[in-house]
């Protein structure tokens, strides 16, 4: 009976500091942006609603978050697409040198991430005529991606059972047809993981769109949020903090959305 | 199998846009008519930073500019390109734009790029692009020499000159006070600075001298620390083309650093802080530093009692001036009682522009007088590239009339070439090297081997 | 690498022959699969392998973003290599990434993401939502906005930590800057190993745990001999993951800037620096090479560590 008890309280206790180690940083988040001219400081705000009237004014602001949008959604499907296919393909045939195609993608595309590769790129994208579209961003962004995402869904995949598959096959079912009725159900929950997974990469990424995307009315609240300065380059805290606060917020609704819709998991859709 | 067609029909139209993307999308206007679209780019964005400047293009420079063609009977559109982000992402955007055969037409750099711009083929003499225009231009007559030098490359001009700063010493008088100091404070050599320190200390001031130092600062502790420092004890980043090494002078300005973050007259954690410099500025406005070496737009952007970062209300009151003193009156570059350093802006015509004469007339209009008077309105007062100009807006600016008049005289620029932001980091870590307790001798060898490796070996060093 | 093998091959080997049927379930065939395949692997070659071989060979010129070697850049071999390897502030900054990389990923994201899936195995409703959902909520927010959360909280006038540990003044960005961004990216990324093991976790059969608890295991021991033998091929997963995430997380960047004097200038800030900041690209691109090969030796490493054993 004691044991079970200290083991209640060393439960809660455990949990009361992991919530309070995942809280304490947003409580800024949460304060800054309804407290007039705030400071690093986190404060009682006084619930004003000038900062966001400052939001609602700029000119850049709101807009970015569409773009955002178009970019992180874009990005997402083609990922989730492609990777599904390939991750597929690749669990369920083994294709000569497979594994060690995975890892070497995998190990350049931590190349493409890191800033020296913004020459190649910028200039690829210039020979492709991808220079301010969105959607060549988005197709760049796809290919940085789609190693990882391969990497993590056939691993899901791999651990699905393959019995309905057959059973589809046995009436008659087409490749397709079967990746889409039977395979798609299945691993809906390691789809939704990996499109909240690029979604929230491409939302935070700066410098890809900064570089590719001149037309600011092309781009991202990332590359605006990086603009919100004053002349001598001190961050403009009220503004950052409000739109900090609004541009984190789609993120969020779209990962419940999905994860209400398609379940968040990584592995499991159908325990064994 | 329709469920099959549909499925394969998604793939192909991705490789089909794909595909189709880099057919397309080079639809670069044409030439066709008289129509002429010009695009215009600096690292300001409405509702960010240097707001005001995007304003003004945006606002006046570009409806008038375009009215003043018409009125010519020509048909030119503009483009304001907004960009707004750090600097150096901005250069970097700029350089893969020029080196892509991309970008504005007409662009701002910061003068300290010129060389390493020209060097790269990215930008060209004005003469060579636009013609004769660009040097027979009326505004250059009313530019300083050594306004225009900075726009200057290998004898040749390659932008106009948008503007001119130079560095000071601020104190508070009311600090001052307290210490015994006077109020129209002007040390003629270190010790001064030093003596003041000490009196400010012993009154309670928590930073009595703040010279920024260290890499965290970046260019900061280069042009409001390392390299006026330099200037005064007589020595300059690079003399003649050969780079300064371990110099006497060097070790000189480095030996300041040691007596006051040394001495407790500086506070090194304040160098070492990612935003050290703008909490400098917060503690300089709450009153807690005493004296502080910066640039005039500390006086403009940052204490300015109507929309500085940091206001102070009773700016015109507290807030005394002083030119930097060379280490002894007379010892400081080329023989001078006083220096500074001064950088700027420059404006230039894009060598891949389709029109560069259009280009250049754009260009000289936001330099005219009456686009820089329309500037400079309404609280936005800086030092203009043009004496005419500058004669009118300044009269009743008394720090800007005082930077123009006595600091501008004396000051000096930073060699434009393309590895001076090496050189220039390298001397912000001696200076990070000397607060953290190396001695000043031990700080400058090093920079000297360090320089060596960026300036392409031995030879290239005086010493 | 030539026979590497991706984790979960070993339960499916395993599943294949157990239950004598090919994985092929869906008649795919190699062909048919290949189609599967080649929209992806289009996409990856053309924006994804052809640049990072472009960056490979960028490393052997003294290529820059201005001045004269921008206009001509000239091959120079092993150069960059040589010149990073002889300069201290690139060990520096080695070192630190393996700190940042042990401490964040292998330490801070694994323990801390195993430890809450364990807790949290056999619960349900809302205090599991509660501390899953702000996990996640951490990894997913966008690293500006989460920069200026993690400055606000660590500042050192008026930073939230310092105000409730009542010690107004610490800087712990100057003063501690590994051990702040270590805090930080566990913070960051613990999502992606809760969610993985959590998921794993729903793999282990409860009869087994049960019987070695009835055997007297003590819960240490059901870890290790129930439980880790059902993960590994998850934990191999997650430690490749994280791991090539964390060594090239340039986010430390938007906090401490590498400071001060470098003191937490890991390697993805350490290219930052030299490739955007200096214009260095050409032996920006050669550190991007070794940080490239290090990871392949840490990948290596943990498919050694984690496949042998069966």
């Amino acid at each position: 009976m004691t044991r079970f008890v200290l083991g209640r309280i060393g439960f809660s206790t455990l949990i009361a500091v992991l919530l309070a180690f995942f809280t304490i940083p947003l409580l800024w988040l949460v304060t800054a942006p309804f407290t007039s001219d705030p400071s690093y400081e986190v404060k009682v705000p006084d619930f004003t609603w000038d900062n966001f009237q400052a939001v609602v004014e700029h000119p850049y602001a709101l807009p970015s978050l569409y773009n955002s949008l178009i970019l992180s959604v874009g990005t997402a499907v083609l990922v989730v697409l492609l990777a599904a296919l390939a991750a597929y393909a690749l669990s369920r045939v083994r294709l000569p040198g497979r594994d060690a195609l995975l890892y070497a993608l995998l190990l350049l595309s931590s190349i493409i991430t890191g800033t020296a590769a913004m020459v190649p790129l910028f200039q690829l994208a210039v020979e492709l005529n991808l220079i301010d579209s969105q959607l060549g961003l988005i197709l760049i962004l796809t290919g940085g991606l789609l190693p990882a995402a391969i990497f993590m869904l056939k691993d899901f995949m791999d651990s699905t059972p393959k019995s309905y598959e057959e059973s589809a096959r046995v009436f008659g079912a087409s490749p397709l047809q079967i990746v889409r009725h039977v395979v798609v159900p299945v691993v809906r929950p390691g789809l939704a993981t990996i499109a909240v997974w690029s979604l929230a990469n491409v939302w935070g990424n700066f410098l890809m769109p900064y570089l590719l995307l001149s037309d600011v009315e092309k781009q991202p609240a990332a590359v605006i949020t990086y603009t919100l300065y004053t002349e001598g380059g001190q961050a403009n805290l009220s503004m950052l903090s409000t739109f900090g606060l609004l541009y984190s917020i789609p993120v969020v609704l779209m990962y419940l959305f999905v994860s209400k819709k398609y379940g968040f998991r990584f592995h499991g859709g159908i325990k064994r | 199998m329709a469920v099959r067609k549909r499925s394969l029909g998604v793939v192909a139209v991705l490789a089909a846009a794909g595909l189709g993307l880099a057919a397309c999308g080079s639809s670069s206007g044409g030439g066709e008519g008289e129509a002429i679209e010009l695009t215009i780019t600096q690292n300001a964005i409405k509702g960010g930073k240097n707001a005001a400047g995007a304003t003004f293009i945006e606002d006046w420079v570009i409806p008038e500019f375009e009215a003043a063609q018409k009125a010519k009977g020509k048909d030119v559109t503009v483009k304001f390109v907004p960009s707004g982000v750090d600097d150096e992402q901005y250069k970097t955007k700029l350089s893969l734009d020029l080196k892509s055969g991309k970008g504005a037409d007409v662009m701002d750099i910061d003068g300290i790029w010129a060389g390493e711009f020209a060097e790269a083929g990215y930008i060209k003499p004005l003469s060579e692009l636009v013609g004769p225009e660009a040097d027979n231009w009326d505004g250059w007559s009313q530019i300083p020499e050594a306004v225009q030098g900075m726009a200057e490359f290998d004898g040749k001009k390659y932008a106009l000159p948008v503007g001119t700063d130079g560095r000071v010493l601020y104190f508070n008088k009311a600090l001052f006070q307290q210490a015994g100091l006077p109020a129209d404070w002007q040390p003629k050599g270190w010790q001064e600075i030093i003596d003041a320190g000490t009196k400010l200390k012993s009154a309670g001031v928590p930073v009595p001298i703040q010279i920024n130092a260290g890499t965290a600062m970046g260019e900061a502790t280069s042009m409001q620390g390392v390299l006026p420092l330099l200037a005064g004890a007589g020595g300059e980043v690079r003399q003649d083309g050969k780079w300064t090494g371990a110099s006497q002078a060097l070790k000189d300005a480095l030996g300041l650093y040691q007596k006051i973050y040394g001495g407790g007259l500086g506070d090194p954690k304040l160098q070492q802080e990612a935003k050290g410099r703008d909490k400098s500025f917060q503690q300089f406005a709450e009153g807690k530093v005493g004296i502080l070496m910066e640039g005039d737009y500390f006086w403009r952007g940052v204490v300015n009692p109507k929309d500085g970062v940091a206001k102070m209300d009773d700016r015109d009151q507290v807030v005394g001036y002083a030119m930097i003193p060379a280490m002894e009156p007379g010892k400081g570059l080329r023989g001078q009682d006083f220096v500074s350093m001064s950088g700027g802006a420059l404006r230039t015509v894009n060598p891949n522009s389709e029109h560069p004469k259009e280009a250049f007339e754009l260009l000289a209009f936001t330099l005219s007088p009456e686009a820089l008077k329309e500037e400079t309105k309404d609280g936005n007062v800086r030092v203009t590239p043009r004496t005419d100009v500058n004669k009118e807006i300044l009269a009743g600016e008394p720090l800007l009339t005082y930077i123009s008049e006595k600091v501008l005289p004396v000051t000096a620029y930073r060699p434009p070439v393309a590895v001076y932001p090496q050189v220039s980091a390298a001397l912000q870590e001696a200076t990070a090297a000397v607060v953290g307790g190396t001695p000043p001798d031990q700080a400058a060898t090093a920079y000297q081997k360090k320089l060596e490796g960026i300036v392409g070996g031995a030879g290239n060093i005086a010493s | 690498m030539a026979q590497a093998t991706s984790p979960p091959e070993v339960v499916k080997e395993d599943e294949r022959t157990r239950r004598g049927y090919s994985s092929d379930a869906a008649g795919l065939g190699n062909l048919r699969a290949g189609a599967f395949v080649a929209p992806a692997l289009l996409l990856i070659a053309a924006f994804l392998v052809f640049p990072a071989l472009w960056v490979l060979y960028l490393g052997l010129t003294n290529y820059r973003l201005t001045g004269a070697a921008a206009a001509e850049p000239q091959f120079v071999g092993l150069a960059n290599l040589l010149d990073a390897v002889s300069n201290p502030t690139f060990w520096n900054s080695t070192w630190l990434t393996l700190q940042f990389v042990l401490g964040s990923a292998v330490i801070g994201q694994v323990v801390l993401g195993f430890s809450i899936a364990w807790m949290l195995r056999d619960r349900a409703g809302p205090l599991k939502r509660l501390v899953e959902g702000l996990v996640i909520l951490a990894w997913i927010l966008p690293s500006a906005v989460v920069s200026f959360l993690w400055v606000a909280l660590l500042d050192r006038d008026g930073g939230t930590l310092n105000a409730l540990l009542g010690i107004p003044g610490f800087p712990w960005l100057l003063d501690h800057p590994m051990l702040s961004i270590i805090v930080f990216n566990t913070w960051r990324g613990t999502a992606f190993s809760m969610m993985l093991y959590g998921a794993a976790l729903g793999n282990v059969p409860p009869s087994h745990l049960e019987s070695a608890r009835l055997a007297g295991a003590s819960g240490w021991q059901q870890l290790r001999d129930v439980v880790f033998p059902h993960i590994r091929g998850h934990i191999l997963t997650n430690l490749l993951l994280i791991s090539l995430w964390t060594f090239n997380d340039f986010s430390p960047f938007l906090i401490t800037a590498g400071g001060p004097d470098g003191r937490s200038e890991v390697l993805a800030v350490h290219v930052y620096k030299v490739a955007l900041q200096s214009g260095e690209l050409g032996y920006g691109a050669a550190v991007s090479t070794i940080i490239l090969l290090i990871n392949l030796v840490v990948a290596v490493f943990y498919l050694r560590l984690l496949r042998s054993k069966k």
